[in-house]
């Protein structure tokens, strides 16, 4: 830590003060209302609502989605980084980019292309219905639009990390009678571990939290398509306040906890991530 | 953004280092099936209404209020993060405070907290009766339910990117620098504009365009707090998901395209700032 001139200005107070102003503001206070505002009716109450078919058919289905389209990010990234860091191709940032594109479209717009992909109305629709497949409104449509809105975190981590730790050691590995799997698994992979925890972590929340995406695809079938974000907004229309504060103050423990795990990340193991901002 | 590569790859010399055919091949047809060809169905879909159609009804009087409404409080949301979230940057970097590290992990905290509990819960602050609500609504100020209530929702969305951005760039920044100017006689006014500033410009221009593009999208932390009244206080995603549940999938797909253009070119702005920055860097 360097010490600032603006210390000897006197200012330094005045600013901290602002800036801790601010953050109690709009980070710690939404917080600590979730909490509040679930608590409001006491513990029985909490109980209650979290015990609910419909908040347990929801909590379910999150877990479902967020354990179909965590893996398939977790492949797609390795598999991207690996194409991308350890070989030279033309047209790599045009490629990066593309990953990236996902977050920069709103969600509401990645939901509606899947809608005009798979719905009724769709390019797709009436193969699909006369197969008897359904997308839209359904699960799978669920899992596609949460892979779309999570599709770079794994990899735009890993992609800087690989491409900083070179080809030395694989090559080595390599020169050394390794196969190219044992090469991964052996080399690659304990160098990335960290990095690739990290964009889990990140890829995992946005699953379990992603609303606008899954809300234009769901159709808000309770108990069948509801995942848990979109089970707050029901209960919340319904003006059942408790029990939309309580079923958020789940998705808020998820969140303290992600940040908790990248926080000793980034203290104990001295992780920094590759780019900010997502 | 594009990665930086740190380490140049040496040319001329073939890999021995297997596997591209497959982590290629696998790369591009999951990128392809996952986000190019849906996204391209929007704008063929697009195409095939032709141009008269399509200004029609992506630049209907409503689509415009509600393009008005997202972009207008997104860039206030951006303009407050710039200034709050560099002062947040500057203490955290720069000073020592109880709970510093707490506060650190905070800022992080509108990445992982799903937007719809931000949502909720800023509306439970800001209503009427709410924490803070209780106290502005007989001093007149109304904030949710109107787009103060977005902005403010907006602000909460885009505080990680500002911060996030600025504080690598201020933690390089040593303060010896800042030290030489004050010592040749320049005031801590002159040494804020002449000095950080232009070192802080790239950085700042990157997040508040990250913030932007992420706050003209936004859909879940918004809507609780919006009121959603058409030419009020109705954003434009939630306008394309209203014209989706009323079957008007021209609409819906005329607004997409806009808002799918509006993101490419805020992309495009951003590469061409750290395209911009690393330049003057190496200079």
């Amino acid at each position: 830590m360097t010490a600032s001139v603006y210390r000897k200005s006197g200012g330094a107070r005045w600013l901290v003060a602002v800036a801790l102003t601010f953050m109690v503001l709009f980070l710690v206070l939404p917080l600590a209302t979730v909490f509040a505002e679930a608590l409001a009716r006491g513990f029985e109450a909490y109980g209650a609502t979290l015990t609910h078919p419909d908040a347990i058919a929801a909590i379910k289905l999150t877990l479902t989605v967020a354990a179909i389209s965590v893996p398939l990010n977790v492949v797609f990234g390795i598999a991207a980084a690996w194409a991308i860091a350890k070989f030279d191709f033309p047209g790599k940032s045009l490629l990066v980019t593309f990953i990236d594109l996902p977050f920069s479209v709103s969600p509401v717009v990645a939901g509606l292309v899947y809608v005009l992909l798979f719905g009724m109305q769709g390019w797709l629709g009436p193969w699909l219905r006369e197969h008897d497949i359904q997308i839209i409104f359904a699960v799978p449509g669920i899992v596609l639009a949460t892979i779309f809105v999570t599709f770079p975190f794994v990899a735009r981590e890993l992609i800087p990390l690989m491409a900083e730790q070179g080809r030395d050691d694989e090559e080595a590995a390599l020169s050394l009678g390794a196969s190219g799997f044992q090469t991964f698994l052996r080399v690659t992979l304990p160098n990335i571990r960290w990095g690739l925890f990290y964009g889990v972590l990140l890829c995992n929340a946005r699953a379990m939290g992603e609303f606008g995406a899954v809300s234009v695809v769901s159709g808000h079938l309770r108990g069948l398509t509801n995942t848990m974000p979109l089970h707050v907004e029901i209960l919340y229309n319904e003006y059942n306040f408790v029990a939309a504060f309580a079923v958020a103050s789940l998705l808020a423990l998820l969140a303290l906890l992600t940040l908790v795990l990248k926080s000793i990340l980034e203290w104990r193991f001295g992780y920094h991530h590759g780019s900010a901002g997502h | 953004m594009p990665a930086k590569f740190t380490r140049k790859p040496r040319k001329g010399r073939k890999s021995i280092i297997p596997g591209f055919g497959l982590t290629m091949g696998f790369t591009l047809a999951w990128l392809s099936l996952i986000v190019l060809i849906p996204l391209s169905t929007v704008f063929i879909r697009a195409a095939g209404m032709g141009l008269e159609e399509f200004l029609e009804v992506g630049f209907s009087p409503r689509a415009i209020a509600a393009y008005q409404v997202s972009f207008g409080t997104a860039f206030a949301a951006a303009l407050v993060n710039a200034v709050f979230g560099m002062i947040v940057a500057w203490v955290i970097v720069r000073y020592e405070f109880p709970g510093k590290r707490i506060f650190d992990a905070l800022i992080d905290l509108p990445f992982a907290l799903p937007t719809a509990v931000a949502g909720i819960a800023l509306t439970a602050i800001y209503a009427g009766n709410g924490w803070i609500g209780q106290f502005l609504e007989p001093l007149g100020i109304r904030v949710a339910y109107n787009p103060i209530g977005i902005t403010i929702a907006l602000i909460f969305i885009g505080l990680p990117f500002i911060v996030r951005s600025v504080e690598p760039v201020l933690a390089d920044l040593s303060s010896e620098v800042e030290e030489a100017a004050l010592s040749l006689g320049a005031t801590p006014r002159q040494v804020f504009t002449r000095v950080i500033l232009p070192t802080l410009l790239p950085a700042l221009l990157t997040g508040f365009a990250l913030a932007l593009a992420r706050g003209v999208g936004e859909y879940g932390s918004v809507i609780f707090i919006a009121g959603n009244m058409p030419f009020e206080s109705e954003i434009a995603p939630l306008l394309i998901l209203t014209q989706l549940e009323q079957y008007d999938y021209a609409g819906a797909t005329a607004m997409a395209v806009v808002m799918l253009l509006v993101s490419f070119a805020m992309l495009l702005f951003i590469n061409l700032v750290q395209a911009w920055s690393r330049r003057r860097v190496g200079a």
